[in-house]
């Protein structure tokens, strides 16, 4: 037959061009290095790398949930108050009931949350942004009345200890991120769920005429972005031994930058937990390399909304998706 | 009987407003091609979803391989055997060739892990057996239309299909790519699949069919098979319409000639086309779908640049002219598809109305509203339009009166020329009469109009003039009483016959 594929597999050289360019995020996070590397001799120390992934990996471990919910062509704005409510639970409720069982309850609470929002995002057929919306702001009130707007401080100070634990430079928290991502990157590429994702975000009409549940689906999605929302909640707890109820507050965009600058589609169907990581680091680098600089908070502002156009702008040039 | 593989009987299926199937039955025989054919809206499609698990129908039964079935989804169907490829491909681009033609049904273990080389080996196999030149792991957004197409049959392969629905499947096809899907039907034909093939191309009915079962407004008409039956037949039992419409002619007094079109082509669509229309002559465009009609009309509007051949208003040649230059002459086209490029769906009646001549109801960029209020009330009542009001959204309306409003936004600017792209496909008996009766007043207000129909007794009873046109060419053209349906059956099918020979 005189079908012919335009692409097929090319020299390996190829293959790396091609990897970078739909992961030119880590093209951008090698330049981001270097250039603060060149600009502060504190940048490139091992103490400060292992901060930096610190640092970045709260936002990550929201970003791993939101990247899921994103490639289904959905977004979550409630992280922040999950993260938000699921600390204050898990160090509000330890002196009743021990320190695991409240952890616990913690977690709970944001699979709980997720699974309401899929739940009404699923069946009501509302926008995931609105119906988040309403999460961000109803939940950011429930945290108010339970700790009575004030931060929650633990009682017992070896809850603090709990992360402490490292491999070198690296933080539990830190692995714990990386862990997450390499599993969701791994049930994304070689999972049945990770298949129906792409499909659901790609094209909703075909994956229904295919027969997946995209309704189940979408709800297992946001309950797992819930999840480890409420993760990342506790872990935050554990750092600093209180709740506040602000705690997390516009975390939410961060993480949406975060995957954005990853690469991941904001009208679904494309994205992996590659270019999650590598937009997590780039933006933990830039915060970090900004302040090694002692630059003002306004400017590191203003460069950090500059950088994200500037990589949006880099992604529709080298991948030009004219289908939009 | 034993060679039947797939049996409908009696299927009834009702959508809010409209009897979409009335009790209709067919059979398909393992190794045939079975045609479906129908004008737009006869039900096609909506028995072939029912087929395939997407609707359900009201009543009636599926008798699969003998044995009565109810098919509960797409997947169901898949699963049993039952395949509908889609017109509008049904496939994730980013996902990669293996992955679709599994879509939903991945092999995995219990855990919901993919087992990836089985997933890959069958996929392989499935496109060998194709003979596809394509590999599992390409993605399909960068596949051709046709590859794309090779991927969903290929799931006939994967799933062990025992009946194909084919809905359209050459729309978008270029020759040697229908070449080589016909191949493959004969292929899957010769080891026993049934195939249902559903088309509006009468040379290809005839080319790759056995059977033809022919559906008018939700009802079977007759099956056929296609030895024994010819393309007159066919049509006639496609068109030959119970319904009486009443049609009004305007009077044939006609002035001014308005617009000349000599020679115009366009390659690939169509070849010197030649026309002229006067003041208060209303002008008929008939043609199966796919010969060219809205090109030639879109050309001469200007939304597509043409390759040669001139065009004359009211006698001055005024080259190839831009859309924005065919308004202000006083051009004005309402297109086919209303809802892509006819109406914003969310605005109301009112705004729907004053949107493609804001200058005329604005001063200094702001809107005049009791002007555009009194534009809205006065096409409100000219043209009998119910809607609740000037702010009521247009979706909320149903296809006849959304129709009227987009005649209604082209007539405030007072053209010369209106082009109505079938104007009445989609919408109730009613409105239909409603809109043949707009158009013949429209003529005598001394309007030159073109209407454009696969309807052939509207074109032949609203127009003074017809022109048959076939594959890019006007075939022939009647006028007074050589205007026939025989006559224009046979200039169609004349030229059909000739190029499929």
């Amino acid at each position: 037959m005189s079908l012919a594929t335009e692409s097929q597999t090319g020299s390996p050289l190829q293959s790396v061009l091609g990897w970078l360019l739909r992961n030119h995020i880590w093209v951008f996070l090698a330049l981001t290095v270097v250039v603060f590397s060149l600009a502060s001799p504190y940048f490139l120390t091992v103490n400060n790398i292992g901060n930096i992934l610190t640092q970045g990996a709260f936002i990550g471990i929201l970003a791993i949930g939101m990247t899921l919910v994103m490639i289904d062509g959905e977004i979550d704005l409630s992280v922040g108050a999950i993260l938000a409510l699921a600390s204050a639970l898990a160090i509000g409720l330890q002196d009743h009931m021990g320190v695991w069982p409240a952890v616990f309850l913690g977690l709970m609470s944001g699979a709980a949350l997720g699974f309401v929002n899929g739940t009404l995002v699923a069946l009501s057929g509302m926008h995931s942004f609105i119906v988040t919306l309403g999460g961000l702001i109803g939940i950011r009130g429930l945290v108010f009345v339970y700790s009575g707007e004030n931060a929650l401080m633990v009682q017992d100070f070896s809850y603090t200890e709990i992360p402490e634990i490292y491999i070198g430079p690296i933080s539990l928290t830190a692995m714990l991120f990386l862990a997450l991502a390499l599993f969701f990157q791994w049930v994304l590429s070689s999972t049945r769920h990770g298949r129906e994702t792409y499909a659901v975000g790609d094209n909703i009409e075909a994956a229904h005429d295919a027969g997946i549940n995209v309704k189940r689906h979408k709800i297992i999605n946001f309950t797992i972005c819930g999840t480890l929302a409420a993760v990342c909640g506790i872990l935050l707890s554990m750092r600093l031994g209180t709740a506040e109820p602000n705690a997390g507050k516009i975390w939410e965009l961060w993480t949406i930058i975060a995957v954005v600058l990853g690469g991941t589609r904001l009208q679904g169907g494309f994205g992996s937990m590659w270019m999650t990581i590598g937009g997590v680091l780039t933006l933990a680098v830039l915060r970090n390399g900004l302040r090694l600089l002692n630059t003002p908070n306004y400017v590191e502002l203003m460069v950090m909304g500059g950088v994200l156009v500037l990589a949006l702008v880099l992604d529709k040039l080298l991948n030009h998706k004219g289908d939009t | 009987m034993d060679d039947v593989i797939l049996k409908v009987e009696g299927i009834t299926k009702t959508f809010p407003g409209v009897k979409a199937l009335d009790n209709v039955s067919f059979d398909i025989r393992p190794g045939e091609v079975h045609a479906l054919v129908g004008e737009n809206g006869a039900g096609k499609s909506t028995l072939m979803k029912a087929l395939a698990g997407l609707h359900k129908p009201d009543s009636g039964q599926i008798v699969y391989q003998g044995a009565p079935t109810e098919v509960t989804g797409p997947l169901d169907a898949r699963q049993k055997g039952i395949l509908l490829i889609h017109q509008e491909l049904s496939l994730s681009p980013e996902l990669s060739v293996a992955e679709n033609i599994y879509l939903g049904a991945w092999p995995t273990n219990r855990f919901g892990v993919l087992k990836k080389r089985e997933l890959r080996r069958n996929a392989s196999k499935a496109l060998e057996a194709l003979g596809c030149g394509f590999g599992p792991d390409v993605r399909v957004g960068t596949l051709s239309v046709a590859m794309q197409q090779m991927v969903e049959i290929a799931r006939a392969e994967a799933f062990s299909a025992n009946v194909v629905i084919f809905d359209e499947p050459t729309a978008s096809l270029t020759d040697t790519e229908k070449d080589q899907l016909f191949h493959t039907i004969r292929g899957l034909k010769a080891r026993g699949v049934g195939i249902v093939y559903i088309s509006h191309k009468m040379d290809e009915i005839f080319d790759i069919t056995d059977r033809i079962t022919v559906l008018r407004d939700g009802q079977v008409q007759g099956t056929v098979d296609t030895a024994d039956t010819d393309l007159n037949q066919v049509t006639r039992m496609m068109i030959g319409r119970t319904l009486d419409t009443f049609f009004v002619k305007a009077k044939a007094e006609f002035g001014e000639e308005v617009l000349r079109v000599e020679e115009l082509s366009k390659s690939g669509l169509f070849q010197d086309v030649s026309f002229s229309v006067r003041e208060g002559e209303v002008l008929g465009l008939y043609g199966l779908v796919g010969a060219g009609r809205s090109e030639v009309v879109e050309t001469v509007f200007g939304v597509r640049r043409a390759d040669g051949g001139k065009i004359f208003w009211k006698g001055g040649d005024i080259a190839l002219p831009t859309p924005r230059q065919s308004i202000d002459m006083g051009m004005a086209l309402v297109p086919e598809s209303r809802k892509e490029q006819g109406l914003v769906l969310m605005m109301g009646g009112r705004e729907n109305t004053s949107l493609p001549h804001l200058s005329l109801f604005s001063e200094l960029s702001v809107m005049n509203r009791p002007k555009e209020l009194a534009t809205f009330e006065k096409y409100r009542s000219a043209l009998s339009i119910k809607t609740t009001g000037p702010d009521q959204a247009v979706s909320q309306l149903s296809g006849g009166n959304q129709q009227k409003f987009v005649l209604a936004k082209w007539l405030c600017a007072d053209p010369k020329l209106i082009i109505l792209d079938e104007p009445t496909r989609g919408i109730d008996v009613g409105s239909k009469s409603a809109i043949h009766e707009l158009i013949a007043d429209l003529a005598e207000r001394g309007l030159a109009v073109i209407v454009i129909s696969s309807e052939m007794p509207e074109v032949l009873g609203v127009s003074h003039r017809v022109l048959a046109m076939s594959e890019g060419a006007v075939v022939a053209e009647f006028e007074g009483d050589d205007m026939t349906e025989e006559n224009l059956i046979d200039a169609v099918s004349h030229h059909r016959g000739e190029a499929a020979a």
